[in-house]
C-alpha cells in the first residue's frame, strides 16, 4: 500500500499565543551615537525587555495551507468538469443564437450600395436584401458595423466636453482655447459648434429601413429606437440644457450644429421630442467609444407589433440611406440581425475557452496521477 | 605592520598646533592674547533643521535616480501632452515623497532630541574663582570645567586637578570603546593648586580622530621664572563621552569642543553599505527601463510606419488641429516617445522603493523584538542600526570573527604557570603549604623557591592594575569568579581595576599563591609577601602595553636600591629578548598550555645598573616630551631597554568559551557559511579554541602557513612560502572532487576537510611580497585555498590586518557576502569594511555595527532564521513587484496595436493611480513582514536549508526570467482573452454593447484580482493580517470601483467610468471570462508547485519526507550532544 507524497494529512502547525508578559514597552530606534550616552544613563531603570506577544516574536498562529497533491489532483479535475460543464452550456446557447450580419458597404461593382460610394452621389439610397429560411426569435437587434474605424484614437477620445453634455450652456460658448474638442471647436465663421468635438462631429448617419417583402409588396417593419443606450447614460449622465421659454431649440442660441450634421442637436429625431438634443439614443450610443477599430453598435431593436416575436421566413429588403463615407480610410460598414441570450450576443470564444481549460484540468489532473505514482514508488524503492 | 602612513601625512599637512589659554588668561610671554575660533560644543548629529527641512530633504530625496527619473515623467507629463494626466504619476511619487520624508523627519526629530540632550546638560565651568552652571553647548575651548563622579565628560579636557591625592582620576571608556575596565589618567604634573592663579597655554595638535593619540605640551608661567613645559599625552586627555569614576571630582581645560571632539570625529563619514539586493534591484530595473525604452520606440516607430498608409493618419473623423500640422515632424516623434513613455511609464515599480523601504524599517523591527536575543545580564535585546541590510543576513558566505570576547568568553581565570621549567598548578586544598605546589617537583628546594618567589613578585609588580579602593559603596568591577576563593584571613574586599582581564587574573594568582598587591600609593607600589610582610616598591617607569609590541614592562626600585625591569607578553615577544638556553625549558610547556586553549604569557626580569637606569630614564622622558613622533620614539626605547632579560616563567589564564559556542559555529558550517577566525591571539591558543568550538574537528587536516612552517634551511621564506602554497593549493583545490553548487559539505559527506592556518607576519609577506609581480598570484592562491577550506584561522592579526582580509575575500571572484563580529575596539576596522557587521556587547563595535547582539549564540537565530526570512520576504517582493507592473503594462502596450497607436490608456487614471499604492501593495508589504515559508523552528534545525537561498538565489537572472516570463504570459493572456470576448461587444442580456472603458475594466479586474491571488499562492503562512489584507484590498478594489463608478465626480473632466464597473458586472459573459481567464493565468503556477514538490531537494523535502512527528521536533538524533572539555 502506499501513498502520495502530497496526500500526507499535514496538520497546520498553528502555535499557541505566547503568553504576553507585562512589561515595560521600550523600542529604542538608534538613530543617533547620541541616544546611545542617554541610554547609558538610563541603565538599569528602564528594562528594555522586548514584549512577549505573538505578534512581536512572528508567531502569529497561522494557517499554513500546503498544495499537496491531494488537493490539487481532485481540484483540478473538479474545476476542469465544471469547466467542461459551462463550456458545453455556454456554446450550445451560443449555437442557439440566430446572426445575420450583412455587408454593404459596396467595394464590388456589383453590390447593391456601389453606387452610393461615389462621393458626389449625395443623398443616396441603396437596397440590401436578404432572406431567413427559418424564424428569427425575436426579440431581435439591430446592429451596424464598422471596422478599420478607430473610435479609440486617444485625441478623438477626449473630443467633447462633457460640461456641455451635461446641459450647462456656460460652457457652450465659452471656450478656452486649449480645447480638447479642437479643431471641431468653431466653424468658419468662429460660431460655436455644439455639441463640439469630434466624437459627435463623427456620428454615424446611416439610416436604414427594414421591410418585408410579402408576395411583391413591402411591410415595414417597425424598428424601435428606445432603450438601445445604457440607462445611466440616458437618465444620469447626459442632461439637455434646460429649455429656454419651453422650447429647447432657444437653449442652443448662438450655437451651430457639427459641421457634418444635417440638423442641429435638437432636432435630431423630428418624430419624438424625448429624443432630442444630448439625449437622442443614437447620439449616445456613438458617444460611447467602441473598444476596438472593428466594433458594432446597436441601431435598433425589433420589438413591436407582428414581430415581436421575431422576423418570420421569408424575403426582407433594408434600404439603406448612404451617407456615412468609409471607403477614404477602407473601413467597411454592415449591418448585423441577432438575438441575444443570457450571455449577450453570439460568441463562441468564451463556450470554446472553457471546454478547452476545462478539459486541459481534466488532462492535466490525470498526468499529476501517473506522475505521483511514478514518483512514489520510486521513493519506495529508495527507501 | 601597523601602517602608519595615513597619519603622517596628515600630520604633514596640518601645519598648526592649536594653542589654548587655560582659563582665557592672557600670557604674559604671548605679546597679545589672540582669542582664537574654536567651534562651540554643541554637538549637531541631525542633518535638518525645522527650516531648511523641506528644500533639503526634497533635494536629497530627488538625488535618487529612481525618484528623479518619476520627476521627470512627471514633469514630462505637466509639459507635454500626454495620455495620462499628471496626476496618474504625481500622486504616487507625492506619496512616496511624503513618506520617506516623514520616516527621515521622524529619524532626525530623534537626533534633535538626542542632541538637545547632550548639548542643554548642565556643566560647573569655573569662571573668575566662581562655579557657574552652563549649558553644555557654551562650553568654550579653554573653560576650566568641573565634572563630579559618574558624570561624562562634556569636552575633551586635558586634566588639570583631581580630587584624589596621587592626581589621577578612574574613567570607564565604555561608551567609546567599548572597554568597561577603568582606566587611570593623569593629572599634568606640577600644575598650581589653585587653578585661579594658574596661567598657562596648552599646545596641541589640531583635532584628530584617533581615540588613543595625543601630543600635546604646557606651558606654565609663574611670576619671576622661567615658564615651565609638561608633556601631555593621551594619559593626560579625557575623552567626550568617557565617565568619571572612582573619583569624587576633577578639573579639566576643555581642548576640543563639540565636533572636534574625538567622540565626534570617531563618528564622521560612516560608509553606507548597499545591500546585494539592492543592486539586484538596480539590475532588473535597468532591464526594465530597457523594456520599457524598447516598447516605446516600437510603439512610435510603427505609429509612423502605420500612419504612412494612406487615410490612416488623418481620416475625415479625426482631423488635426492647426498646431499639429504645423509642428515639425522629429518633434512630434520625439513627443510622440515621450508620451509613450509616459504611458508606459509604471512598468518601473514607483512604489516598490517606498515598500521595500518600510519592509526594511518595519521589518527590523523584529529583529528589536525577538525575545531571544534579549540578555537578562546585561538587560539588552539586539539592535539594529541599520535596516538597509536585513536581507544580507540571508546572504552570508563568511563568517569573520573575533576570538577573544567573541568566541571566547573574555573571562580569565589564572590556571597554572611555570617557573623554570616547572609546573605549577593550584589546588583547592588548604592543607599543603598556600596551596602552591610543584606537580612535578624540583630538585633544589632552596634555588627554586627563589625562583618562585621572583616569579611572583614580577607578577605582582608587572602590571597597571588599580586596587579598587576599601569603603567604596560600589559593587567590585572585576570580572574573575574566583572571588570567593580569597584568603579567608583578608579582611577588606579586595577588588581590581585594570585595563585588561588578564592582568587581574594575574595579580589574583599572585595573590593565591601569597603574593598580594596592595596598591600603588605616590609612585610606591606595596605588596604582601608570604610571610605576610608588607614590601615596598618604588615605581619608576611604566612601559606601556602595546598590542604591536604585545609585551608591557615595569622599571621599580626595591627599598635596597636595585633597579629591576619586569616585564611580561606574549611568548614570541619575550623569547627573542631574552637568553636563548632559558627559553627551550619553558617553551615546551607554553606551547603545551597553549595548545589547552590558555592564554599564555611569559614573564621576564632584569637587573639595570645605574648606568643603564639613567640612559633609559633621559631616553624614555625625552621621547615622552616629544611632540611629533611620540609614539615611534617611544617604542624605539621601550624596545633598546627591553633587551638582554632572563626569562623566569610562564602563567597560563583560561578563557572560557562562550555559550553554545560550539553549536553555533557547527550551525553555521552547516549552513554552508565558511568560518573565519582572527585574532591577535598566538597559534596554539586560537587553534585550541577552534577544536573547542568543533571549527577544526578531529578529521581536519590542518594546512600551516606560520612563521614556523616557513623556516627552512634551503630556502628563503618567500621560496618556501610560495611551494607551501602550491603545495597547500594541490591538496586542497586541485585534487578536490569538485563540489556541487548548493550540495557542498555536510557533516555527512566523507570528503576530506581542510582548514587553514595563518598568521600575521606571512599574511604580511602574502599580501605584499617582495616582488610586486608575485603579489596577484599569491592572494589567488592564497584565495583559493581559504575557499576550498571549512575554517581558516588567522592569528596574530593586527587590528587593520583583518580588516584588510575582509575585504581581500569580500573583493575576492563572485563578490561574496561578509560578516563580521566582533565586541572590542580591534574588531571594529573589520565590522565596518564587512558587508554586514555585528558588534556584541562592546560600545564601540556595538556602535560601528550593522546589528548589535547580546551573545554569540543569537547569531545563529539572527542569520538562520531572520537573514533566512528576511531575505526569502525582500526577493519575493522585488520580483513580485517587477512581475506585477510588467502584466499591469504589458496590455496597455498591446492595446496600441488596436488604436493605431494613439497612446490612448487601456485604464482608466485612476486605476492607473491607485493600481501600485492602493490595491495590489498592501498585501505584498504584509507578505514581506509576516511570511514564514519554513518555519523558525525548522529553520534553526536544518542549516543546511539556509544554503538554498545562497549565492543571491531567488533573484538571479533564472527567476527573474520566470517572473517575467510569467507577467508577460498573464499579460498576454488578459488582454487577449477580454479581445476575443469583444469580438462581439454586445455582451448584455439587454443587447447593448460596452465600450472601451468597460474593456479595460474587465482586463484590469482580471489583473488585479489574479496578481493578489498570485501572492495568494505564494503565502505559506497565513496569520489573521496576512487574509485581512488580501481578502481586504480585493474588496477594497470592488468597493472602490462601485464609488468611483456610482458618482458624478465634480472635480472630473469626464466621466469615463461612470457605471462602467456596475454595468459589467450585469453582464454574465463577463463573470466568466474574468473567472477563466484567473483560473487559466494561475493554472501554470499552481502546476509547477505540485510536479517540482517530488523532485529534487526542494526545501520542504527535508523534513516532509521524514515521518510526521521527527520533523517538528528538533534534531536530537542528529547531533550528538555537545560538550567540550576545558
Amino acid at each position: 500500500m502506499y501513498n502520495f507524497p502530497g496526500f500526507i494529512k499535514q496538520a497546520p502547525i498553528i502555535r499557541k499565543t505566547d503568553r504576553a508578559d507585562i512589561c515595560l514597552k521600550v523600542h529604542t530606534v538608534s538613530l543617533s551615537f547620541l541616544s546611545e550616552d542617554i541610554r547609558m544613563k538610563n541603565e538599569g531603570k528602564s528594562a528594555q525587555r522586548p514584549d512577549n506577544t505573538a505578534f512581536t516574536q512572528q508567531r502569529l498562529p497561522a494557517w499554513q495551507p500546503i498544495l499537496s497533491a491531494g488537493i490539487v489532483i481532485p481540484g483540478f479535475l473538479i474545476i476542469g468538469l465544471a469547466f467542461i460543464g459551462i463550456g458545453i452550456g455556454l456554446f450550445l446557447t451560443s449555437q442557439t443564437i440566430q446572426v445575420q450580419e450583412m455587408d454593404y458597404t459596396g467595394v464590388e461593382k456589383d453590390s447593391p450600395c456601389f453606387r452610393c460610394t461615389i462621393p458626389s452621389n449625395l443623398n443616396c439610397t441603396c437596397e440590401v436584401t436578404f432572406s431567413l429560411s427559418t424564424l428569427f426569435t425575436g426579440p431581435v437587434f439591430f446592429y451596424y458595423g464598422l471596422s478599420n474605424y478607430y473610435q479609440n484614437f486617444r485625441r478623438y477620445g477626449v473630443s467633447k466636453d462633457y460640461n456641455q453634455l451635461t446641459g450647462d450652456t456656460r460652457y457652450f460658448k465659452s471656450r478656452s482655447p486649449e480645447e480638447d474638442c479642437s479643431p471641431y471647436s468653431y466653424d468658419s465663421n468662429n460660431n460655436p459648434i455644439v455639441p463640439c468635438g469630434a466624437i459627435a462631429n463623427s456620428i454615424f448617419n446611416d439610416t436604414f429601413e427594414l421591410y418585408q417583402i410579402i408576395n411583391g409588396t413591402k411591410k415595414q417593419v417597425p424598428l424601435d429606437g428606445r432603450g438601445i443606450s445604457w440607462w445611466t447614460d440616458y437618465n444620469i449622465k447626459y442632461r439637455n440644457p434646460s429649455p429656454v421659454n419651453g422650447s429647447l431649440a432657444k437653449a442652443f442660441d448662438g450655437t451651430v450644429k457639427p459641421i457634418n450634421w444635417p440638423r442641429p442637436a435638437y432636432e435630431l429625431d423630428l418624430t419624438d421630442p424625448n429624443n432630442n438634443g444630448f439625449l437622442n439614443q443614437d447620439f449616445l450610443v456613438w458617444m460611447r467609444r467602441a473598444a476596438l477599430p472593428q466594433f458594432r453598435k446597436l441601431y435598433r431593436r425589433i420589438t413591436d407589433g407582428d414581430y415581436a416575436a421575431g422576423l418570420p421566413a421569408g424575403n426582407y429588403s433594408l434600404t439603406v440611406h448612404y451617407n456615412y463615407p468609409v471607403l477614404s480610410f477602407d473601413g467597411r460598414k454592415k449591418v448585423v440581425f441577432s438575438n441575444v441570450s443570457w450571455m449577450g450576443g453570439k460568441n463562441n470564444f468564451l463556450g470554446l475557452a472553457y471546454l478547452v481549460v476545462g478539459s486541459l484540468c481534466v488532462v492535466m489532473s490525470v498526468v499529476m496521477l501517473v506522475v505521483y505514482a511514478k514518483f512514489k514508488f520510486s521513493d519506495d524503492d529508495d527507501a | 605592520l601597523m601602517t602608519r602612513s595615513p597619519n603622517w601625512f596628515s600630520y604633514e599637512k596640518r601645519v598648526d598646533s592649536r594653542t589654548i589659554y587655560v582659563g582665557h588668561r592672557p600670557c604674559p610671554d604671548t605679546e597679545a592674547f589672540i582669542p582664537s575660533k574654536f567651534c562651540d560644543n554643541r554637538i549637531v548629529s541631525s542633518k535638518y533643521t525645522v527650516w531648511n527641512f523641506l528644500p533639503k530633504n526634497l533635494f536629497e530625496q530627488f538625488r535618487r535616480i529612481a525618484n528623479f527619473y518619476f520627476l521627470i515623467i512627471f514633469l514630462v507629463q505637466v509639459i507635454v501632452d500626454t495620455p495620462t494626466s499628471p496626476v496618474t504619476s504625481g500622486l504616487p511619487l507625492f506619496f512616496v515623497i511624503t513618506v520617506t520624508a516623514i520616516k527621515q523627519g521622524y529619524e532626525d526629530c530623534l537626533r534633535h532630541k538626542a542632541d538637545n540632550e547632550v548639548n542643554k546638560y548642565l556643566v560647573t565651568v569655573l569662571e573668575d574663582g566662581r562655579s557657574v552652571k552652563k549649558e553644555s553647548e557654551k562650553i568654550k575651548v579653554g573653560d576650566v570645567v568641573e565634572v563630579v563622579e559618574d558624570e561624562t565628560f562634556p569636552c575633551d579636557l586635558i586634566l588639570l586637578q583631581s580630587s584624589r591625592e596621587d592626581g589621577t582620576c578612574f574613567v570607564t571608556t565604555a561608551s567609546l570603546d567599548g572597554e568597561s575596565n577603568h582606566k587611570t589618567h593623569y593629572t599634568v604634573p606640577d600644575t598650581e593648586k589653585d587653578l585661579q592663579a594658574l596661567t598657562a597655554t596648552i599646545e596641541c595638535e589640531q583635532p584628530q580622530p584617533d581615540l588613543y593619540k595625543f601630543v600635546g605640551r604646557m606651558h606654565i608661567y609663574k611670576p619671576e621664572q622661567e615658564p615651565a613645559v609638561r608633556s601631555l599625552g593621551p594619559e593626560n586627555l579625557l575623552l567626550k563621552g568617557a565617565t568619571l569614576k572612582n573619583t569624587k571630582k576633577i578639573y579639566g581645560v576643555a581642548v576640543y569642543t563639540g565636533m572636534e571632539t574625538k567622540m565626534a570625529l570617531n563618528y564622521q563619514g560612516k560608509s553606507q553599505k548597499r545591500s546585494a539586493v539592492e543592486k539586484s534591484i538596480n539590475a532588473f530595473l535597468l532591464v526594465y527601463l530597457c523594456i520599457l525604452i524598447s516598447k516605446a520606440v516600437v510603439c512610435t516607430t510603427l505609429k509612423y510606419v502605420w500612419q504612412s498608409k494612406e487615410g490612416q493618419d488623418e481620416p475625415w473623423y479625426n482631423q488635426k488641429t492647426q498646431k499639429e500640422k504645423d509642428t515639425n515632424m522629429y518633434l512630434k516623434m520625439f513627443t510622440d516617445f515621450l508620451s509613450f513613455m509616459v504611458l508606459f511609464n509604471f512598468i518601473i515599480p514607483v512604489s516598490m522603493y517606498v515598500t521595500v523601504e518600510m519592509q526594511k524599517f518595519l521589518g527590523s523591527f523584529f529583529i528589536t523584538w525577538d525575545k531571544d536575543f534579549f540578555d537578562p545580564e546585561i538587560q539588552e535585546g539586539a539592535l539594529v542600526n541599520t535596516s538597509d541590510l536585513n536581507e544580507e543576513l540571508g546572504q552570508v558566505e563568511y563568517v569573520f570573527t573575533d576570538k577573544t570576547g567573541t568566541l571566547t568568553q573574555n573571562n580569565m581565570e589564572f590556571i597554572e604557570c611555570c617557573i623554570d621549567g616547572f609546573q605549577y598548578k593550584h589546588r583547592d586544598t588548604w592543607s599543603e603549604v598556600d596551596g602552591f605546589t610543584v606537580t612535578d617537583g624540583p630538585v633544589n628546594k632552596l634555588q627554586q623557591k627563589e625562583k618562585e618567589e621572583l616569579f611572583l613578585r614580577a607578577l605582582c609588580l608587572c602590571h597597571t592594575v588599580q586596587v579598587k579602593e576599601a569603603g567604596s559603596e560600589e559593587v567590585l568591577t572585576d570580572q574573575v569568579d574566583g572571588i570567593d576563593e580569597m584568603r579567608p584571613q583578608l579582611e577588606e574586599e579586595r577588588g581590581f581595576i585594570a585595563s585588561s582581564p588578564d592582568e587581574i587574573a594575574l595579580v589574583k594568582g599572585a595573590m593565591k599563591y601569597g603574593f598580594t598587591f596592595l596598591g600603588l600609593e605616590s609612585k610606591s607600589m606595596k605588596i604582601k609577601n608570604r610571610e605576610n610582610n608588607i614590601e615596598e616598591y618604588k615605581l619608576l617607569h611604566v612601559l606601556n602595553f602595546d598590542p604591536v609590541r604585545r609585551r608591557m614592562s615595569v622599571i621599580v626600585q626595591t627599598k635596597s636600591g636595585e633597579t629591576l625591569l619586569f616585564c611580561k607578553g606574549a611568548d614570541s615577544s619575550i623569547f627573542p629578548r631574552v637568553k636563548p638556553e632559558e627559553v627551550d625549558r619553558i617553551r615546551m610547556h607554553v606551547e603545551r598550555n597553549a595548545t589547552e586553549g590558555y592564554r599564555t604569557l611569559c614573564v621576564a626580569f632584569k637587573q639595570l645598573s645605574a648606568e643603564e637606569y639613567a640612559v633609559a630614564d633621559t631616553g624614555l622622558r625625552e621621547a615622552r616630551l616629544a611632540l611629533q613622533d611620540r609614539e615611534e620614539k617611544l617604542i624605539a626605547v621601550y624596545n633598546q631597554v627591553e633587551t638582554g632579560m632572563s626569562l623566569i616563567g610562564a602563567t597560563a589564564v583560561e578563557d572560557r568559551l562562550q555559550e553554545e559556542a560550539a553549536e553555533t559555529m557547527e550551525a553555521l558550517q552547516g549552513a554552508g557559511m565558511k568560518v573565519w577566525v582572527l585574532t591577535g591571539d598566538k597559534m596554539e591558543t586560537a587553534k585550541s579554541t577552534c577544536y573547542a568550538c568543533r571549527l577544526f574537528q578531529r578529521g581536519t587536516e590542518l594546512l600551516e602557513l606560520t612563521l614556523r612552517t616557513l623556516e627552512d634551511e634551503r630556502l628563503k621564506r618567500e621560496e618556501k612560502l610560495r611551494e607551501l602554497l602550491q603545495e597547500y593549493h594541490r591538496k586542497a583545490v586541485q585534487d578536490a572532487p569538485p563540489v556541487k553548487a548548493g550540495v557542498t559539505r555536510s557533516w555527512s559527506t566523507a570528503n576530506q576537510d581542510y582548514g587553514f592556518i595563518i598568521d600575521g607576519a606571512t599574511l604580511s609577506i602574502v599580501m605584499n611580497p617582495q616582488h610586486e609581480v608575485d603579489a596577484s598570484q599569491y592572494k589567488s592562491l592564497f584565495l583559493q585555498i581559504c575557499q576550498n577550506c571549512t575554517a581558516v584561522l588567522c592569528c596574530r592579526m593586527a587590528p587593520l590586518q583583518k580588516a584588510q582580509i575582509v575585504k581581500m575575500v569580500k573583493t575576492s571572484k563572485g563578490s561574496p557576502i561578509t560578516l563580521s563580529i566582533g565586541d572590542g575596539a580591534n574588531d571594529v576596522s573589520m565590522i565596518l569594511e564587512a558587508h554586514v557587521g555585528i558588534g556584541k556587547e562592546g560600545r564601540q563595535a556595538v556602535r560601528n555595527s550593522d546589528y548589535a547582539i547580546p551573545k554569540l549564540k543569537h547569531l545563529k537565530k539572527l542569520l538562520l532564521a531572520h537573514g533566512h526570512l528576511y531575505y526569502v520576504r525582500i526577493a519575493h517582493l522585488v520580483q513580485y513587484f517587477f512581475y506585477k507592473n510588467l502584466c499591469f503594462i504589458l496590455p496597455q502596450f498591446l492595446y496600441q496595436f488596436f488604436c493605431g497607436y494613439s497612446q490612448q490608456p487601456l485604464y482608466d487614471a485612476a486605476y492607473l493611480t491607485m493600481y501600485n499604492i492602493c490595491f495590489t501593495s498592501m498585501p505584498i508589504l504584509a507578505y514581506s513582514l509576516l511570511e514564514q515559508h519554513i518555519s523558525i523552528e525548522i529553520l534553526l534545525d536544518n542549516a543546511t536549508l539556509y544554503r538554498e537561498i545562497a549565492n543571491n538565489a531567488m533573484l538571479r537572472w533564472r527567476p527573474f526570467l520566470y517572473w517575467t516570463l510569467l507577467g508577460i504570459f498573464q499579460g498576454l493572456l488578459f488582454f487577449f482573452g477580454v479581445r476575443f470576448l469583444f469580438s462581439n461587444p454586445a455582451l448584455q442580456d439587454n443587447g447593448q454593447v460596452f465600450g472601451n472603458w468597460s474593456y479595460g475594466t474587465i482586463v484590469f479586474t482580471v489583473l488585479v484580482f489574479t496578481v493578489t491571488l498570485k501572492l495568494a499562492l505564494d503565502t505559506r503562512h497565513w496569520t489573521w493580517i496576512n487574509h485581512f489584507v488580501i481578502w481586504g484590498s480585493l474588496a477594497f478594489y470592488v468597493f472602490f470601483s462601485f464609488f468611483w463608478g456610482g458618482i458624478i465626480w465634480p472635480f472630473l473632466k469626464q466621466q469615463r467610468l461612470y457605471f462602467v464597473f456596475a454595468n459589467m458586472l450585469s453582464s454574465v459573459s463577463a463573470w466568466l471570462v474574468i473567472i477563466i481567464l484567473i483560473i487559466l493565468s494561475l493554472l501554470p503556477e499552481i502546476l509547477l508547485v505540485v510536479l517540482r514538490k517530488p523532485r529534487g531537494p526542494h526545501s520542504r523535502q527535508v523534513y516532509l519526507s521524514l515521518p510526521f512527528p521527527f520533523w517538528i521536533l528538533p534534531f536530537y538524533h542528529i547531533h550528538p550532544i555537545l560538550c567540550y572539555s576545558p
